[in-house]
């Protein structure tokens, strides 16, 4: 069960979740502390260290439209979040899975700040209201690469079967 | 079976006679290109070697590209210490298609690729660049990923877990009527089908409008697919994309003309009547909130900017001299304009495109992605406006939330310098 600490619009981009004037700042060790500096409300609540782990932000549709910057991934992992929106754009979905960054696609979901979720395989379910959400689960191939622990241990296991 | 022209490609490099749509390849990589991220990639390349034993090499430096053009010169210390670490990386690994930041080689990514004739029809090219796509207007499957997953093509030379994707067939049809262009198409075209409009599929170009089109303009509307979510935008090879090769990017080897089969399936047609379209302005915040120029002309403009991957080339600084000669920058606004890349720049004055757009005041940067992306280089004030050839105005896009993008083409920027507001050229500003 985890709870929703902020909502979001619809096609919140990179640029958003990570400002490019960041983008020097690779280390995923230093990236959270710039996660939605542009916003300045949940930066703050954000670096509060007040935000348990887990905790979910919700989004509309094409949540992490734009650029290929991974930071944007890399910063939202290092806060533990979990995002679950109404779907991802590409770019953005893939570098989730491949930094484990947990993302949940729910196309019809409907609920609000405040609100507990409980997400289970294939839905997800609103606690508060009592309503139920189909989940749209990842590719196969996406969901190797999480259960490989990301896609740097998936690519060493790769290379030194090559090797 | 009949294939479209990504999977014609996608099955060549996964070493098959055909490929359906939604299946799971793992497609061999002919181009791999990065820049100032590069940084975080040489970060998850380690990364993935550590513990293995084995010695740090990358899979081909032949097909590795590293293009400094995010931050030159560099706006930091923090850049000029990521770029030094690139610079010793390349010479270690042996990569030789690397473009340091020098007036005779540099420019961004997107531009150096075609110019220098690192890419060709048939080709699969990953970029740690969303704006990747801008490849397949010659003819290539071309897509951004992420570091990790470059790291990865650094490790293996391929992509792995690659699902084939549908493709959206767009058909422009006519002629584009004076002082419309193709930027005006690529507006309109992501309005109509909306930011996530094409998410995780492709578009694939067709018709007499894009026949008649030069790579200039290809580029520009291949770059842009990404703003509706496409995976790649892609345009059969033809004549023109012969003759770009030979003629501009001076290439001698073959070059392997793929294209579609006739009745592919589609995963849908979008037709366009390009002689109906009018100068498209795309407002704040979302590059799909687009309108004609008419419903925004008058708004004010601070800052007009030229260039880009999307609007940086020859043609769009000759558009910009042609209608800026002899007059003037109005007084409350700046224009900046930076080509995009060196030969560009070369090219643009010996044509005297400079010179003219310096007396009317406007202000040449060096090749790059300048205010592009708000690290330096141009960032608006709180509360100013700006107008812009580059291809997104998402909110604090430009080094601020407190300010606004309006993005447009080269002919709507340059009238709209003269009058300091959003001005449509076909009234002769
Ligand atoms: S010009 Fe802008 S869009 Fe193009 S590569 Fe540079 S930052 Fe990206």
């Amino acid at each position: 069960m985890a709870k929703i600490i902020y909502k979001l619009e619809d096609d919140i981009s990179t640029d958003i979740i990570y400002p490019g004037r960041y983008m020097a700042t690779v280390l995923p060790t230093e990236t959270p502390q710039y996660c939605f500096d542009d916003m300045a409300d949940l930066n703050k609540m954000l670096n509060s260290k007040e935000v348990p782990a887990g905790s979910i932000i919700l989004a509309g549709k094409n949540f992490g439209c734009g650029s290929s910057r991974e930071q944007a991934a890399s910063t939202l992992k290092g806060h533990n979040l979990i995002i679950v929106a109404k779907n991802f754009a590409r770019i953005f979905l893939q570098n989730s899975v491949n930094l484990g960054l947990q993302t949940v696609s729910c196309p019809d979901i409907e609920a609000n700040v405040g609100d507990e979720l409980e997400i289970l395989e294939g839905k997800v379910i609103n606690k508060t209201s009592g309503k139920s959400f189909d989940t749209l689960p990842l590719q196969k191939a996406q969901q190797e690469i999480v259960d490989a622990g990301g896609l740097i241990a998936y690519t060493r296991k790769r290379l030194l079967e090559k090797a | 079976m009949k294939q479209t022209l990504v999977q014609k490609i996608l099955a060549r490099a996964s070493g098959k006679q055909f490929v359906s749509v939604g299946e799971i390849i793992e497609p061999k990589v002919d181009l791999a290109m990065s820049h100032e991220n590069g940084a975080l990639v040489m970060n998850q390349f380690q990364a993935i070697y550590e513990g293995t034993g084995l010695e740090l090499k990358v899979w081909d430096p032949n097909r590795i590209a590293i293009i400094f053009d995010h931050r030159v010169p560099a706006e930091s210390k923090k850049t000029a210490t990521n770029q030094k670490k690139i610079r010793n990386f390349v010479n270690t690994q042996g990569i030789k298609k690397f473009h340091d930041i020098r007036g005779d080689e540099m420019g961004i990514c997107h531009q150096i690729l075609p110019e220098y004739g690192y890419v060709r029809p048939g080709y699969v090219v990953v970029g740690t660049d969303s704006h990747t796509t801008s490849h397949g207007a010659l003819g290539a499957f071309a897509f951004g990923i992420g570091a990790t997953e470059m790291a990865a093509v650094w490790t293996l030379g391929s992509v792995l877990n690659v699902p084939v994707p549908p493709t959206i067939k767009v058909i422009a049809e006519g002629k584009f009527a004076p002082f419309v262009q193709p930027k005006d198409l690529i507006l309109y075209l992501i309005g109509k089908i909306t930011a996530e409009g094409a998410n995780f599929k492709v578009l694939e170009f067709h018709g007499s409008a894009i026949k008649s089109m030069d790579t200039s303009g290809r580029l520009t509307i291949s770059n842009m697919s990404v703003e509706a979510g496409a995976t790649s935008g892609i345009v059969p090879p033809d004549e023109e994309t012969l003759r770009y090769l030979r003629e501009v990017a001076g290439v001698k080897e073959n070059i392997d003309m793929l294209s579609p089969d006739e009745d592919a399936e589609y995963d849908s047609v979008v037709n366009i009547d390009v002689s109906s379209i009018e100068p498209q302005i795309a407002c704040p915040h979302t590059v799909d909130n687009v309108k004609p120029v008419s419903a925004v002309e008058g708004v004010e403009i601070q800052q007009i900017v030229i260039g880009s991957c999307t609007n940086g080339r020859l043609d769009d600084l000759e558009t910009a001299a042609n209608i800026l000669k002899g007059k003037k920058v109005a007084r409350n606004t700046r224009m900046l304009i930076f080509p995009a890349s060196t030969r560009i720049y070369q090219e643009a004055m010996e044509k005297g495109y400079l010179s003219t757009l310096l007396k009317a005041g406007a202000v040449i940067v060096n090749p790059g992605c300048g205010p592009c992306l708000g690290i330096h280089q141009g960032a608006l004030g709180d509360g100013e406006v700006a107008l812009s050839t580059t291809n997104r105005n998402f909110k604090g896009r430009m080094g601020n939330p407190n300010s606004e993008v309006y993005l447009c083409s080269p002919a709507v920027a340059a009238a709209s310098a003269i009058t300091g507001k959003i001005t449509d050229p076909r009234k002769g500003a």
